[in-house]
């Protein structure tokens, strides 16, 4: 009997979908991914729930808002090892700037007002988006570490498709990721 | 305009000369109330250098204004020993007599409020500098006494109940500051000050001094303890058409007070060894760089200087020689940084106090590229007496490694805290029961950046081959809050930092964050390894020796008190982080949007929230 597939899940927070094309960035190695793994939920294949447990979760991007969070939660209870991608996921990356506002009485109005009515951008209605159905946004960003355990980092914006192979390669054999230098020298 | 012409005058004054920044800044702030953005583009000018490195000068020290600040202004000491001492009680004391908090000023600009690190009064906390008057020993009775007679224009120094001993009390300095001197050594506090040791030097070559002052094997008090003479020896080979010579009396760690003291009562002895050390080296020019919490001193230290000058003991052709020697005070302006050499050197030179990257280390490059000497108050005051005595007498005293006698500032929880000199190698124990303390449970050794130690290790030695320290020995009894103490210690790095490096900026942030969340008792045994890892980092990877022991506290607790973080932590297996609460970060976006969480408010109307799930 041939051993079952590893079963990966994958998500995207606050991010911007760039680690997310960064993994196909692993080319025809993808053919190869898939004879020893298969995806559960993921945006790759467009499922929005996780039918079974999953050993590897990769997400992308920290916390803005209460999705995020609840999402990240479902990640960390149904998969085994979790790993942070990115540095918006490790470190918050871009949307982390708007902690910058912090010495500020109301950080959050401040920050929603220089982005949607006192800021020089077009928005002829100076109408801060709140349909029901979006989420609260949080407080500040939070990385994904602080909101649950994490088990690994792989860093980059985004970490190319070699590190990403790397460091998922070693992960389905079960081994201690390393990364060669040259795959996280970034200048 | 009026304050244009003041402006213009100051610096002229000062020979619109930028190197001079510090002082140029100084009196713009005393006459002018503040350096109000508006005059930086002036100062600028007149100094031929850009408005924006006026503006990073000027918010760079803590003493600095770009505010008008009230008439008056109270500085309170807030380091953990005065926390200890009452300074709660004082700030609520200048809180409610002024209804105003730490930063502000009252709406009459009658009075401004800030807090600042260790002021250098820990023998006599709790502490604060009124219109930079130390006033020690303070209760609110005497603090609202003080604010009443301000408020009807007596200045503090009519309020002050007597003046202190020795020097304290002469007429140029006029404070209530106590000495405080428990233990006189052989070295430094017993014997005269007679320019002994200069006449002696002055017999001999300068290459002559150096050797004799290796011979005695007198290393640095400031810290590091590097052996003085090797580094004269290093500037004196360096080829150069000057030398330059630095006093580092900036006395900055918390808890340490005893150059405080040296300034106060051996200041002919101070500037003796100033000018044997200059001759070693033959360097012409110094500079005694004095911390302006000490400005009270400054009066006294300038007519020290003038005395000596007209005694042809500094200046021109000092005592009939050839040699010539100058000094000149200049007056820091609250920035720990700046007893950091190069930092002090970068302040010297009317800049901002960062620290320089080394090498090239000060003895070859130093104030305006010339091979320079930082020495410590109370290195320079170990010459005379070396001199005059002989090396092998001052060898004889002390341990293998560590000659002499030290100046230990003791304070905290003890019968007599004060300063207490004695012989190198001396045990804590000792020390502890020459000034009785009862019930001690730790130590800080060294100041904020030395370490913490428990019970066990009391009967180590107080030198450079066991437990080193530029002084300062706090004393904490079974009372008191370690982690407290530590955490204190963690704010003192963050603000004291000067920015420049990454790991020190931020990590120093982090590790105060991460024990935070074990005091608040959501800490996991996970944040131990956290702090090691992030500590290590911090060490390695800064460029000064404020980030290479920001971490000590931390990593020396740990150590010594594994028990009381280990009460604290538990593990919290659901894999969520326990420092993260989704409702306390809702909470603003609920109050903007007007409406409840469709995920984490259980209770949500439909009964259909997805928070049911979780
Ligand atoms: C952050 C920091 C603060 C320092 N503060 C002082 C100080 O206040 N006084 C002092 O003499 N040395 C201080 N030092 C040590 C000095 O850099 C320098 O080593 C010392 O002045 C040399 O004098 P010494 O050899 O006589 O000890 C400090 C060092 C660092 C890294
Ligand atoms: S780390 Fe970079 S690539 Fe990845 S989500 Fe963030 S911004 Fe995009
Ligand atoms: S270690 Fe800290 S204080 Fe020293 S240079 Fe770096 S940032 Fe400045
Ligand atoms: S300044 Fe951001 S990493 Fe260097």
């Amino acid at each position: 009997m041939s051993k079952r597939k590893v079963r990966i899940a994958t998500t995207s927070l606050a991010g911007c979908f760039g680690c997310h094309m960064s993994l196909l960035d692993i080319d025809e190695r993808i053919v190869d991914l898939m004879a020893i793994a298969e995806f559960d939920r993921s945006p790759l294949n467009d499922k929005k729930t996780f039918t079974r447990r999953c050993d590897i979760g990769l997400v992308e991007g920290g916390c803005c808002n209460e999705d995020n969070v609840h999402v990240l939660k479902e990640f960390r209870k149904n998969c085994d090892v979790l790993v942070a991608v990115g540095q918006c996921a490790i470190m918050g990356g871009l949307p982390v700037m708007r902690n910058a506002i912090m010495h500020s009485e109301d950080p959050l109005r401040e920050c929603l007002d220089e982005a949607y009515t006192t800021s020089k951008v077009l928005n002829p209605s100076k109408q801060i988006p709140n349909d029901p159905a979006l989420p609260l946004i949080l407080d500040k960003v939070y990385t994904c570490a602080q909101v649950v355990k994490i088990d690994y980092q792989i860093p980059g914006c985004p970490p190319s498709g070699d590190t990403l192979w790397a460091a998922l390669t070693a992960l389905i054999k079960n081994e201690e990721p390393t990364l060669d230098y040259a795959l996280i020298k970034f200048d | 305009m009026e304050h244009q012409k003041v402006i213009q005058q100051i610096c002229a004054d000062l020979g619109n000369d930028p190197k001079r920044m510090m002082d140029i800044l100084w009196t713009v702030q005393d006459r002018l109330g503040c350096i109000a953005p508006a005059s930086m583009g002036l100062i600028a000018d007149l100094t031929h250098t850009q408005r924006v490195v006026v503006e990073g000068v000027v918010s760079f020290y803590a003493f600095f204004h770009q505010e008008v600040q009230g008439q008056n202004v109270i500085y309170l000491c807030e380091d953990i020993i005065d926390q200890h001492a009452g300074f709660n009680a004082l700030k609520e004391t200048v809180e409610s007599c002024l209804g105003i908090q730490p930063g502000q000023m009252t709406k009459d600009g009658l009075f401004s409020f800030y807090l600042a690190p260790s002021i250098g009064m820990c023998d006599q906390a709790p502490a604060a500098l009124i219109n930079q008057t130390p006033v020690t020993k303070l209760t609110p009775t005497l603090l609202k006494r003080i604010i009443n007679n301000l408020r009807k224009g007596k200045p503090v120094a009519a309020t002050i109940p007597k003046l202190g001993d020795g020097n304290n009390s002469h007429p140029l300095i006029q404070s209530m500051v106590q000495n405080n001197v428990r233990k006189q050594g052989e070295v430094l506090l017993s014997g005269h000050q007679n320019d002994e040791g200069l006449s002696k030097a002055l017999s001999l070559s300068p290459a002559e001094v150096i050797d004799y002052v290796l011979k005695a094997d007198l290393k640095g008090r400031g810290g590091a303890g590097y052996r003085s003479a090797e580094k004269w020896k290093i500037a004196a080979d360096t080829p150069a058409k000057s030398r330059f010579l630095i006093c580092n009396a900036d006395e900055g760690e918390p808890g340490t007070f005893k150059d405080r003291l040296l300034l106060t009562e051996r200041a002919h002895q101070l500037i003796e060894g100033m000018t044997i050390a200059a001759y070693a080296i033959e360097a012409t020019q110094g500079i005694l760089y004095l911390r302006a919490e000490y400005r009270y001193l400054q009066p006294y230290l300038e007519s020290v200087l003038s005395e000596r000058r007209q005694k042809a003991l500094l200046g021109e052709n000092i005592s009939d020689t050839d040699f010539d020697f100058d000094i000149r005070i200049q007056l820091g302006a609250g920035a720990y940084i700046c007893g950091e050499e190069s930092a002090l050197i970068s302040s010297c030179e009317g800049k901002r106090g960062e620290p320089t990257t080394k090498p090239p280390f000060p003895a070859v490059y130093g104030y305006l590229g010339l091979p320079t000497i930082v020495n410590n108050v109370e290195t320079f005051c170990n010459l005379p007496p070396i001199l005059a005595k002989g090396s092998d007498w001052f060898r004889s005293i002390g341990t293998e490694k560590s000659k002499g006698t030290k100046l230990l500032s003791v304070c905290g929880d003890c019968d007599r805290p004060g300063i207490y000199e004695l012989p190198m190698g001396i045990k804590l124990s000792e020390v502890l029961s020459s000034c009785g303390a009862l019930n001690t449970e730790a130590v800080q050794v060294g100041g904020a950046s030395g370490v913490l130690i428990g019970r066990s290790d009391f009967d180590r030695q107080l030198c450079f081959e066991d437990l080193p320290t530029a002084g300062a020995i706090m004393i904490f009894n079974s009372q008191r809050n370690i982690l407290k103490i530590v955490n204190y210690f963690m704010h003192f790095f963050i603000e004291e930092s000067c920015g420049y490096c990454t790991p020190c900026r931020v990590g120093n942030v982090f590790l105060k964050e991460r024990l935070d969340k074990i005091m608040n008792g959501l800490g996991e045994p996970a944040d131990l390894e956290y702090l090691r890892n992030l500590s290590a980092t911090v060490r390695e990877t800064s460029r000064c020796g404020l980030g290479h022991t920001s971490p000590n506290p931390i990593l020396s607790s740990m150590e010594n008190f594994p028990l009381v973080y280990a009460a604290l932590l538990k593990e919290h297996p659901s894999g969520e982080q326990a420092g993260f609460n989704i409702q306390k970060a809702l909470d603003e976006s609920r109050i903007i949007a007007k409406r409840r969480s469709l995920i984490y408010d259980p209770d949500f109307s439909s009964g259909e929230g997805r928070g049911n799930q979780e």
